[in-house]
């Protein structure tokens, strides 16, 4: 298994390196190949110990929507129920099969009774947020090199340096970006990257009233995030798309995209 | 439009001229090197030129991080990482407000944090704490604890819901329970203490006026020792079939139920269902029913 | 600010189904519709140009100057509405200085540089230099100052000078071509690389990018030429134009077989996506797709030139017919190039919602400069013409006067 997991990652990194290098012979030589691993944060925090994600417990989360508030909160996303960088859907799957979803206001303010109560087959609240893919399709569309992803496994947006084009917003499989309506920058979900660096949780996780979502390192320590992945059985969203989301569920409903 | 036309005509005499005039003998700098004409030697200096220029002028406006790390600013990793703070966390809050924290802590809210009924409290938290305008909120209105506790057919079996119209209408919450410590109105305590989730279904579900013990018969010393003294499940139709089959008493009472208060669905035990057992379909503490 | 958030709470009211909610604002407007759709047409020219040099076709000659210059003002025009949407016009440049290798749309800024510096640029400057030297000869002053200048101070006209300018503008078309082919082939891939989007994840859009540029740019030329000739007070040259409208009638069977295929495959295979995809062409597509792009735009000109071209019709009608086919395929290629670029972005990726468009008629994105957009090559085009004029008999003429 581990013998196929190496192969599978040599046989992609040949594959990326031989279409960056035909991409490259095109433009010139770039100084993006230089991998130095210097420090540019604070010195106390050490980017390359880290490597984070998060997990999502479908069956704990109960549609409070008090996570998607307190992103808004802590991160200046405009208030408008248009920009979100997590949110909260519901499916409703009734008895026909049929599958209801909605996000009112991204569930910011709770959830209305279904208008299908009677025929509930099954029904449960989805958080959703940006996946941190291990392989994003965003990094790989900016022309720019403004999104990218850190030594920490977190996906950030250089608000000072995207032109605004918005291909990261088109590439995004999950809806996770929008365009910032007063930087005109793309923005996302950071894993609130200001806190997580100071040792404290991201605010959608520090409000959690039921534990839904936990915050953690995924590689090997031993930490609410590793006992999750030990224990449950781990999905994710849109697996086809090889993104390789570091957002993991638990209890996902086939249904859910 | 007119030059369209005109054109023909004026290079026309143009070049009458021209032809009678002969080519003047101006000399002529020729810049051929070798088998590369004159023409292709101006063309490719151009380009040459213009290409140096592209390229050292790239040079010099690439911004000084790029590419430290990877494929962007090093730079604005801090920048991203130095963004205002909001939410203190419940550490924070428990440096001041000890005893509420330790309420809460002994409590169903136990895993709340603060934060998430008083909202963001940085500011008065670590900033100012006298700064009034940063002064914490207290939601005492019953819609904020609706936000989680309303029935939602979509929440999680177990989660404490109430339907609003039914539990103590327009009365605030806050009358009856301390939001740092709500205690549950359980039934049974002693078996709800560990197996809340299932006591909570149960509690509004068909089965909600049967005891626990109606069911699992418990030994006593479950509740020092549970894993080694675990208690009876029904093992049998027949055990459902005390209520449900057909030809069990419609009236009166049946293990402490008044059966005047509810209509219990009865089936033949020998047809319904096959060879299943009756909890391969229904699930006990929470039965659909007619 | 307000009133955008106004405009998106309306939008939220036609929404069908469920979208996510970042999705309401739709991202790329008409002026990325206009960006491929401009492409298009210089790829489109180009290769029409080609077949003159490369392939040798003698009736096309009077075209393919003016293709040249046709796809220059195109090219001129085509990144201005990509730069104009841009949410930082003003750091556009970032592009060329650190362009991520890995990105379609960085590796872009390179292939349209390449093909307008070392193809266009060159092959045009090749082409007229023996005519720029010889306007800088025959005219006085500033005139022929600025003549000289375009010329780059040359003025060799021997006869193996223009010879070896022949050689060049040969050289460059045989470069030229795939140039052109990757120059709207890469427009493809932007969309076709999007693996999020069924609607645009297709290993065909580029192909079909291709050769529906091919149309556009056929059909284009074969307007201007026609339009040109008219205002000249020219009739057109028939050998000329039945040539175009043959080639115009093979390229357009092949890009329309091509869209058949990409549509016959998805329906065949019926993927997750496709309740979603055919929700959306038999609603919010269904004018621009099946209405104007399919029979207005595809299969009505399509039968007008098979017939046209292959019945004995008198001269005045079959010029009649081949312009308005060109006409109704221009609409029908940006119609084309609508159903991608908005068509891809109104469903939601959860595919379970249609997500809506309000094309506004004022403002950066509004109807009024998308039109602005398509107006400006051709004033490049008039002022380009007047530059370096192509006309071929006025060539004949001046070549005539010199032996003389």
């Amino acid at each position: 298994m581990g013998d196929k997991l190496k192969r599978r990652a040599f046989v992609r990194k040949i594959v990326e390196g031989t279409a960056s290098v035909v991409m490259l012979s095109v433009c010139g030589p770039m100084r993006s190949l230089v991998g130095a691993s210097e420090e540019a944060e604070a010195p106390a925090y050490d980017a390359t110990k880290h490597y984070y994600g998060m997990g999502v417990q479908i069956d704990k989360c109960i549609g409070c929507g008090r996570c998607a508030d307190a992103c808004k909160s802590e991160n200046n996303v405009p208030r408008e129920p248009f920009y979100f960088r997590t949110w909260v859907e519901r499916y409703v799957i009734d008895n026909e099969r049929e599958v209801h979803v909605d996000s009112p206001g991204g569930g910011i303010h709770g959830f209305p009774p279904p208008a299908t109560e009677e025929d509930v087959l099954r029904s449960f609240f989805v958080p959703k947020l940006c996946n941190h893919c291990d392989h994003p399709p965003c990094v790989q569309v900016c022309p720019v090199g403004a999104t990218f992803k850190t030594q920490d496994g977190v996906v950030l947006v250089d608000q000072d340096y995207c032109v605004g084009c918005r291909y990261c917003i088109q590439a995004c499989p999950y809806g996770a970006r929008y365009l910032h309506p007063e930087k005109h920058t793309a923005d996302k979900c950071t894993f609130c990257y200001h806190r997580i660096t100071k040792g404290m949780l991201p605010a959608c996780v520090e409000v959690c009233p039921t534990q839904a979502r936990v915050f953690g390192e995924i590689k090997g320590r031993s930490s609410p995030l590793h006992r999750l992945m030990k224990m449950e059985e781990i999905q994710v969203l849109k697996p086809e798309l090889n993104t390789e989301p570091k957002v993991l569920y638990t209890k996902l409903d086939g249904e859910v995209r | 439009m007119s030059f369209l036309r005109g054109r023909l005509g004026r290079s026309k005499v143009d070049s009458s001229k021209q032809a009678v005039g002969g080519n003047s003998p101006v000399k002529k700098r020729n810049l051929s090197i070798g088998k590369v004409p004159d023409q292709a030697v101006r063309i490719g200096t151009v380009f040459i030129l213009a290409i140096g220029a592209a390229v050292a002028l790239r040079q010099h406006f690439i911004p000084e991080s790029f590419g430290e790390l990877g494929h962007y600013r090093a730079n604005a990793i801090p920048v991203i990482a130095g963004a205002k703070l909001h939410y203190a966390g419940w550490q924070k809050c428990g440096e001041c407000h000890e005893d509420q924290l330790n309420k809460k802590m002994g409590g169903f809210h136990k895993a709340l944090s603060c934060e998430t009924c008083h909202g963001p409290a940085y500011d008065h938290a670590v900033v100012d704490p006298t700064d009034t305008e940063a002064t914490p909120k207290i939601p005492r209105n019953r819609e904020f604890c609706l936000t989680c506790h309303s029935y939602l057919p979509s929440r999680p079996t177990g989660f404490p819901q109430i339907i609003e119209l039914q539990h103590n209408p327009m009365e605030p919450c806050v009358k009856c329970h301390n939001p740092h410590d709500p205690a549950a109105q359980a039934e049974a305590p002693a078996c709800s203490g560990c197996h809340g989730e299932i006591a909570r279904t149960k509690a509004i579900s068909h089965h909600s006026l049967l005891r626990c013990e109606t069911c699992h018969a418990t030994p006593p010393e479950h509740k020092e020792n549970p894993r080694q003294n675990l208690p009876k499940k029904p093992t049998n139709r027949e055990f459902c079939g005390q209520c449900h089959a057909e030809g069990t008493p419609t009236s009166g009472t049946l293990l402490g139920v008044d059966l005047s208060t509810r209509e219990i669905p009865k089936v033949d035990l020998a047809t319904h269902g096959n060879t299943y057992l009756c909890w391969q379909c229904h699930y006990p503490h929470d039965p659909e029913g007619k | 600010m307000q009133a955008h958030f106004a405009e998106l709470a309306a939008l939220a009211n036609q929404i069908s189904g469920f979208i996510y909610p970042n999705e309401i604002e739709l991202q790329w407007s008409i002026l990325i519709v206009i960006y491929p759709y401009l492409t298009g047409l210089v790829a489109g020219a180009f290769i029409l140009a080609s077949l003159e040099k490369v392939f040798n076709v003698k009736e096309l000659q009077p075209t393919y100057r003016l293709a040249l210059l046709c796809a220059m003002s195109f090219l001129i025009v085509a990144p201005m509405p990509l730069q104009a949407h841009l949410g930082h016009p003003e750091r556009s440049l970032e592009m060329f200085l650190t362009p991520n290798g890995n990105s379609a749309m960085a590796m872009f800024g390179f292939v349209y540089m390449w093909y307008l510096m070392l193809v266009l640029l060159l092959e045009i400057w090749f082409d007229f230099r023996a005519d720029m030297v010889r306007w800088s000869q025959q005219s006085k002053g500033l005139k022929s100052l600025f003549y000289k200048v375009l010329a780059l101070g040359s003025t060799d006209i021997s006869e193996e000078a223009i010879a070896f300018d022949h050689k060049a503008v040969y050289a460059i078309t045989v470069v030229g071509i795939p140039s052109a082919f990757i120059l709207h082939g890469y427009v493809g891939f932007i969309f076709g690389s999007i693996k999020a989007n069924p609607w645009w994840s297709s290993v065909l859009i580029p192909i079909v990018f291709l050769f529906s540029a091919i149309v556009s740019g056929i059909a284009m030329i074969l307007l201007i030429y026609y339009v040109s000739s008219l205002v000249r007070g020219q009739q057109p040259k028939m050998p000329c134009l039945d040539k175009l409208a043959s080639f115009l009638l093979y390229a357009l069977i092949l890009d329309f077989s091509l869209e058949s295929l990409d549509f016959i495959h998805r329906l065949y295979e019926s993927e997750e996506s496709i309740h979603i995809l055919s929700e959306l062409i038999v609603s919010k597509l269904f004018l621009s797709l099946t209405i104007v792009q399919i029979m207005l735009g595809t299969i009505l000109p399509l039968l007008m030139l098979a017939v046209s071209r292959y019945s004995r019709l008198p001269a005045e009608l079959k010029r009649i017919v081949y312009v308005i086919s060109a006409m109704l395929i221009q609409v029908g290629i940006f119609s084309t190039r609508w159903n991608v670029v908005i068509g891809g972005q109104l469903f939601s990726k959860s595919l379970r919602g249609l997500t809506a468009y309000k094309l506004e008629m004022g403002g950066q994105e509004g109807l009024l400069a998308a039109i602005g957009f398509l107006i400006l090559p051709f004033l490049i085009f008039l002022l380009l013409i007047r530059i370096l004029p192509p006309w071929e008999d006025e060539k004949e003429t001046v070549a005539a006067a010199i032996e003389a």
